[in-house]
């Protein structure tokens, strides 16, 4: 997979979404972000994201609808706090915590999507290939 | 294991000119479960999706993954066309390789190896797919409105009309809500009664229009498509069938206590209509204020009745209704005019709130629609109105706009000066908001035909001085201190939710907001309907509104509701998040995080059910779930992980 490889979980609303636009607008991102696609970010656990690290990702990126705008109402608030948490735990397991990253990007930021994918793309490649002992 | 067949599409060279098709199709063919591999122009086109469903067939294939656009496009086109071969549509899944790979990358090496990733972890999901059936809930076509006002008559006559039963609740002894209490409504004038009444007679002959007034609604079990719920009548001491609302009996009782809908301005009787217009045209007997019902003697209205019809026996009587969906329609009030101490609210008898005013100008009000205020029957000849009075004050009352106060503050002046021409009306403002059709030159008629006078400022003290009110206001334009002697002061108070509301919409567990008003499913979207599925939210009970605004409210929850009503069964998506009950301990937590209310704790079983008909499938409680009980359809744990290993795996 090219380097660095990063997964990258998307909620359906407004990330895979925001992703579609950048892709009918033509626009261009660097090729190392791997989509799954959740119907919302809420969905994303803290097991999916360590078995990322442990599988070999380098970096991991949620993606969801702007505070206020996700489509269950509350499910965003949901993300923060547990990705808040991760960060934590990740520190705990010597993982950098900038390895993940919270981002909201709504279905007409197709633009801002291509931005985030490039800056963390470009982070992650700053922190170098994450080497994991145990997970 | 899954047979399963990809296809991969070159949509022309929207796909193939960034991805090397060719080895997509090669490195797929040794991907777990993959049994068949085919590439093709224009997967979506009829022979392309022929050779799907032929593929299908010959092959044996049991799941199939489509590499082309994103899912959004044709996820639903692709299930058909896998389903008219005999697959189970969940079985197809879409990888998206056109808008999120060969359309955003120009590197022909780099895109291809994405494609393949996505492709393989798409496969992945797809091998752990199971077939789903839509889940389907029979529907009770029939609907409860509550609250009686503009909106809730509004949305109670669309649907009745549409074939189907409705249940009115009011608590009130009539209908009629707010607008029943108004002289002319903004921005036409028209005379409020009516535009009203004949709706509300509408209400009371329609065949399909159950209508219980003085009523309220107790509780509620069951969900969308089928709720129970039960509705208290109060007793109202009067035998409806036999009585003709004569109106001897009110004319009779001896006793005389302040009449709420003239806002304690005139009297009414302890057995009363509200209004003349009232619906029912048949009164009640305020038990509280009935002499027979405190002191046990009196009785003057049942021997006056020509018709036997007061009944002191009736007792409150609770029944059980069966609907599908709710409309909630309670309405606001205003906030009390004693929380402005520094206004003199509740100690001056000359400072009104607004609804209080509209009854003044009323020709069916107490003063037969003569401008004459409270304290002592007086004209007044200064009126001082004062907007956003408990509104967009965040640190004090509410930080929310109450909408309608700018206009009717407007048309207040307005009609002021056309019963005293001679009198002086001053509006102070904060802004002035005029958005709507026909609004702002409603506006512009008040201050250059009308002369109302404008003072942009906020108001800090109104007090008594020599039988006189004084504003003191600060004029922000000319940075200049104002008083305005004033002989009656209106107070444009801020719209609150109805009080008993709150308790109402817990029993529903509706949602609200901070303050009060009842939150929408999607604030732009869906806003109509509550996150609760079946309850739907029109009139000032969601925020405050004016009448067109309520109007359309009504219309659109009856419209969705008569859409829901013309199908037998309610079909809802079934990759929902179900409860394994082997590993679930009954925690909660999943209760906790679902924003639905569709799973609950079972206390004899000690698990969590889930009622799938209100799962709209965030997936929240299955992250939530610390034992893996919750597990979303076909977006499972084990899905998600494998997909991430196939997307790893070098
Ligand atoms: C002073 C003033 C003047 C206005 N003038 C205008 C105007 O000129 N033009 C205009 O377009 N708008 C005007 N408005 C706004 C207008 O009043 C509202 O838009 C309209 O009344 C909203 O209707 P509604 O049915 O939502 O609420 P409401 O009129 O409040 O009706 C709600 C009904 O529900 C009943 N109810 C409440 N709780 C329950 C319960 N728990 N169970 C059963 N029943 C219940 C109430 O008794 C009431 O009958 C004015 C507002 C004010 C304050
Ligand atoms: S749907 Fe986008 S974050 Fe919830």
């Amino acid at each position: 997979m090219i380097k660095p490889k990063i997964i990258a979980f998307y909620c359906k609303w407004c990330t895979s979404a925001g992703a579609d636009l950048a892709g009918t607008s033509r626009l261009t991102y660097p090729p190392n972000v791997i989509p799954v696609r959740v119907m919302c970010s809420s969905r994303v656990d803290a097991e999916h994201v360590l078995e990322a690290f442990k599988n070999g990702a380098d970096g991991v990126l949620i993606g969801g609808c702007h505070p206020g705008d996700c489509h269950y109402e509350t499910g965003n608030y949901q993300t923060l706090k547990r990705v808040t948490l991760l960060k934590k735990m990740l520190e705990d397991l010597n993982i950098d915590p900038r390895r993940l990253r919270l981002e909201w990007v709504s279905a007409a930021e197709g633009k801002r999507f291509t931005e985030v994918v490039k800056e963390f793309t470009e982070e992650i490649a700053k922190l170098g290939e994450l080497k994991v002992e145990k997970l | 294991m899954k047979r399963i067949g990809v296809f991969v599409c070159h949509c022309g060279i929207n796909i193939a000119g960034t991805v090397d098709i060719k080895r997509v199709v090669e490195a797929v063919k040794n991907f777990p479960g993959v049994v068949y591999v085919e590439d093709y122009k224009y997967m979506c086109s009829d022979p392309g999706q022929n050779l799907i469903r032929e593929k299908i067939k010959s092959e044996k294939l049991d799941g199939v993954v489509i590499a082309a656009c994103s899912p959004t496009l044709h996820e639903k086109t692709f299930r058909n066309t896998v389903s008219q071969a005999g697959i189970n549509p969940y079985n197809c899944e879409i990888a998206n390789i056109r808008e999120q790979c060969s359309w955003v990358h120009t590197n022909m090496e780099e895109a291809t190896e994405k494609a393949i990733r996505i492709v393989k972890s798409i496969v992945a999901k797809t091998l752990l797919d199971e077939s789903l059936v839509p889940i389907k809930s029979p529907v009770v076509k029939r609907a409860l409105v509550v609250g009686g006002g503009i909106a809730g008559i509004q949305a109670a006559l669309n649907i009745a009309n549409s074939g189907y039963e409705v249940v009115l609740v009011e608590k009130e002894p009539s209908i009629g809500g707010r607008m029943a209490q108004f002289s002319e409504t903004f921005p036409t004038l028209d005379c409020a009664q009516c535009i009203l009444t004949p709706k509300m007679v509408d209400v009371a002959s329609n065949e399909n229009i159950k209508l219980l007034t003085y009523s309220e609604v107790v509780d509620v079990s069951g969900s969308v498509g089928n709720f129970k719920v039960k509705i208290k009548k109060k007793a109202k001491s009067v035998d409806y069938e036999k009585c003709t609302g004569c109106g001897i009996c009110v004319e009779k009782c001896p006793v005389k206590v302040p009449n709420e809908f003239d806002r304690g301005m005139s009297e009414r009787k302890a057995i009363y209509t509200q209004f003349p217009q009232a619906v029912p045209n048949k009164p009640v007997i305020d038990r509280e204020n009935c002499t027979y019902f405190q002191k046990g003697k009196c009785r003057l209205c049942e021997r006056v009745c020509p018709f036997g019809a007061i009944d002191f026996e009736q007792e409150d009587e609770v029944i059980e209704e069966e609907v599908g969906a709710i409309v909630l329609a309670t309405g606001y009030e205003l906030y009390d005019v004693s929380n402005m101490g520094e206004y003199g609210g509740g100690e001056l008898e000359d400072v009104i709130d607004g609804l209080t005013f509209e009854r003044l100008l009323s020709s069916s009000g107490p003063t037969s629609g003569e401008v004459r205020r409270p304290s002592d029957g007086k004209v007044p000849k200064t009126v001082v109105f004062v907007k956003c009075v408990g509104s967009r004050d965040p640190e004090h009352h509410f930080p929310y706009c109450s909408k309608v106060c700018c206009m009717y503050t407007t048309k207040h002046a307005m009609l002021y000066k056309h019963r005293v021409p001679d009198g002086k009306a001053y509006i102070f403002y904060m802004d002035v908001r005029t958005a709507g059709k026909g609004y702002e030159e409603f506006y512009q008629r008040a201050q250059e035909e009308d002369g109302v006078i404008y003072l942009r400022g906020k108001v800090s003290k109104i007090y008594k001085s020599d039988g006189k009110l004084i504003v003191d206001g600060f004029d922000t334009l000319t940075g200049r201190k104002v008083q305005v002697e004033a002989d009656m002061v209106v107070l444009a108070m801020a719209i609150r939710p109805s009080s008993g509301a709150e308790k109402l919409f817990n029993l529903l567990k509706v949602s609200t907001d901070a303050n009060g008003f009842l939150t929408e499913a999607h604030p732009k979207l869906r806003p109509v309907e509550s996150l609760t599925a079946g309850i739907f939210l029109v009139g000032c009970a969601q925020g405050p509104k004016d009448i067109p605004d309520s109007v359309s409210q009504a219309n659109a929850a009856a419209s969705m509701i008569s859409v829901m009503f013309s199908q037998d069964y309610l079909i809802h998506e079934p990759i929902i998040t179900g409860v394994n009950e082997d590993l679930c301990s009954g925690c909660g937590i999943c209760v906790a995080v679902c924003p639905y209310d569709a799973r609950k704790i079972n206390r004899e079983k000690g698990t969590v059910e889930v009622n799938e008909i209100l799962c709209e499938a965030c997936g929240a409680c299955a992250a939530a779930c610390p034992s893996g009980a919750a597990q979303q359809k076909n977006l499972t744990d084990r899905q998600i992980i494998s997909m991430i290993k196939a997307i790893l795996e070098e």
